[in-house]
């Protein structure tokens, strides 16, 4: 393709396509770009491959069949998403969980943001050319599926969280387990740590590699660790706490640079702040309910369904009708892995969702991917694109 | 340099001791592809994540001979398609497929890659048999490790079964 620059050369470039089929996008994100050799001049980016039609299947059922959509989302940590789902309608009914609920919601949602950020920092490593470390983080990641499994039968999409509380309360030794495997993550980021932070090859590559400004990240409507990488001191858990992440002792991780090498860092450091912050929650889980008590969003216990009409027709009309949030719109947000996870849900009373529109971290990020990767070279750009942690599922929905 | 003449072999097997085994040559290539699957992820979405759960220490996909994980589809001879594939994504699928060289096997990975799993929907295929051919079907959503271990090594056995002389070839 031969084009003129502003100055009135004649330039030879080379356009080239990567993806939808490339190990490096992680499956479905389409980049078309045009090149100098190889340093990438403009590039261009496509979704969609992944469109699942996420916001019209949810209008089809109720809410509580919104859930397992909501797994799919972010499957990297799904349970984020059940929580950020379930937080958003239980505000429309302006219902509080109970204490155990929140702080069991506070361990699973620090436990799946290490989980996410074990496997965007590992893939990201491996389109770098570091295999190892992915071995590294992945042991861990399997050791916290161990503890899902046991916590609800599934591995990865896990719907464990009903609106109004959990599906069901932990088993026996689930302080202990959890404990058991921060200490091993703990082990997995030594290892990785020593491996990277001195490399010269690893430095070479993330250092100084598609800048972001602290301007142009605001601007993009980044959210989340990349946020952070660029300087901006915005986490939703410190601005607008909820679950009382405000009592927890933990600092937000900032960046100074804004390159590759910090999104990478950020995320690192992250898991430290997330298994502090799981730390102290197990500390202050003590029995209790797990359900809230309004008989709007809790099945009535089992034995009073047996003895009292009015709580079998309470079970029968939770079944086979479902929730029914009062009519109205409601903005809900939480900070999953990758940034702000936002839920708009408009009802109109009744037992389906009218409208339900999810807001992904992923999409403002890979929106600015084109312009940022323009004038890097191909390679960077790969190494770029993972430590952006594009999930098609929450991008293309 | 002289070479000693090399005795012309006896007329039955039996004289040619231990250094040699005989077999049949479907039986001997068939073994040969059972035992070195190269497959090529197409992963797409959830299901693709399980399957990097397969392939790392802990389930180790490699114990099965199935280890060399190729992203190009002209050095893979099994095809895992893991994860959802809409329309958009269908005629991609259907290149990668026609690229790879024969002969090759299709694993379809999950709910989602067999019949559209519950994305009853306008964008998403109903299932990739739509459009390729596929060997083997994993239930789940997504499968577990031990399912997808379980569908290489009935793969294996339906390689087995196959005439390894002919060429396996689909739609022609």
């Amino acid at each position: 393709m031969k084009v003129l620059t502003p100055k009135g050369e004649q330039l030879e470039l080379l356009t080239v396509n990567m993806g939808p089929s490339h190990p490096a996008t992680h499956g479905t994100l389409r980049v078309f770009c045009a090149l100098d050799g190889e340093t990438i001049v403009a590039s261009m980016c496509e979704m969609g491959y992944l469109h699942r039609g996420f916001e019209k299947m949810v209008e089809q059922g109720t809410y509580t069949m919104v859930l397992p959509y909501t797994d799919r989302l972010n499957y990297c940590s799904a349970m984020m998403n059940n929580i950020g789902f379930c937080k958003a309608v239980e505000k429309m009914f302006a219902v509080t969980v109970p204490e155990r609920c929140v702080v069991l919601r506070v361990i699973l949602c620090e436990l799946s943001r290490i989980i996410d950020h074990l496997v965007c920092v590992g893939a990201n490593l491996v389109d770098l050319g570091a295999l190892t470390n992915f071995w590294y983080f992945f042991n861990p990641r399997e050791a916290v599926y161990k503890i899902w499994e046991k916590l609800c039968g599934a591995r990865l999409t896990n719907t464990v969280t009903r609106i109004g509380g959990f599906y069901r309360d932990t088993y026996p030794g689930f302080e202990d387990d959890v404990r058991a495997v921060l200490v091993q993550i703990e082990g997995a980021i030594k290892d990785v740590r020593g491996l990277i932070e001195h490399n010269k090859i690893f430095l070479d590559r993330t250092r100084d590699v598609c800048v972001v400004s602290k301007e142009d990240a605001i601007s993009w409507g980044w959210t989340g660790p990349c946020l952070r990488a660029s300087g901006v001191d915005h986490d939703i858990r410190k601005q607008e706490p909820y679950y009382g992440y405000d009592t927890y002792a933990w600092d937000t991780v900032i960046g100074t640079k804004g390159d590759t090498y910090d999104r990478i860092m950020i995320r690192i450091f992250e898991m430290l702040e997330s298994i502090s912050i799981t730390r102290q929650a197990l500390d202050r889980l003590k029995p209790g309910p797990i359900n809230t008590n309004d008989a709007r969003l809790t099945l009535p216990d089992r034995n009073r369904v047996y003895h009292d009409m009015e709580a079998l027709i309470n079970s029968f009309k939770l079944i086979y009708e479902g929730v029914r949030p009062p009519p109205g719109e409601c903005y809900d947000a939480t900070e999953a892995a990758n940034g702000e996870l936002g839920f708009f849900i408009v009802s109109d009373g009744g037992t389906n969702p009218y409208r339900i529109k999810a807001r992904p971290p992923c999409l403002t990020q890979f929106a600015a991917f084109g312009p940022m990767t323009e004038g890097t070279m191909i390679a960077d750009a790969f190494g770029t694109l993972g430590s952006i942690n594009i999930i098609a599922g929450e991008l293309d929905r | 340099m002289t070479f000693k003449p090399v005795p012309a072999p006896v007329a039955a097997e039996v004289s040619l001791g231990d250094a040699f085994i005989t077999t049949r040559v479907d039986a001997f290539i068939n073994w040969g592809r059972r035992n070195s699957l190269w497959p090529f992820p197409f992963g797409t979405a959830c299901c693709a994540i399980e399957f990097m759960g397969v392939v790392s220490s802990v389930f180790d996909l490699s114990r099965f001979g199935s280890e060399l994980v190729r992203f190009s589809p002209r050095q893979a001879d099994l095809l895992i398609v893991a994860g959802t594939v809409t329309y958009k994504q269908a005629p991609v699928l259907k290149r990668i497929y026609e690229q790879m060289p024969e002969p090759k096997w299709v694993i379809s990975a999950g709910a989602c890659a067999t019949s559209g799993g519950f994305y009853d929907c306008y964008c998403t295929v109903p299932g990739i048999d739509e459009i390729i051919p596929v060997d083997i079907y994993i239930a789940g959503c997504p499968p577990r490790p031990e399912a997808f271990i379980e569908a290489l090594v009935q793969l294996q056995a339906k390689i087995d079964g196959e005439a390894g002389k002919e060429q396996k070839v689909v739609g022609v």
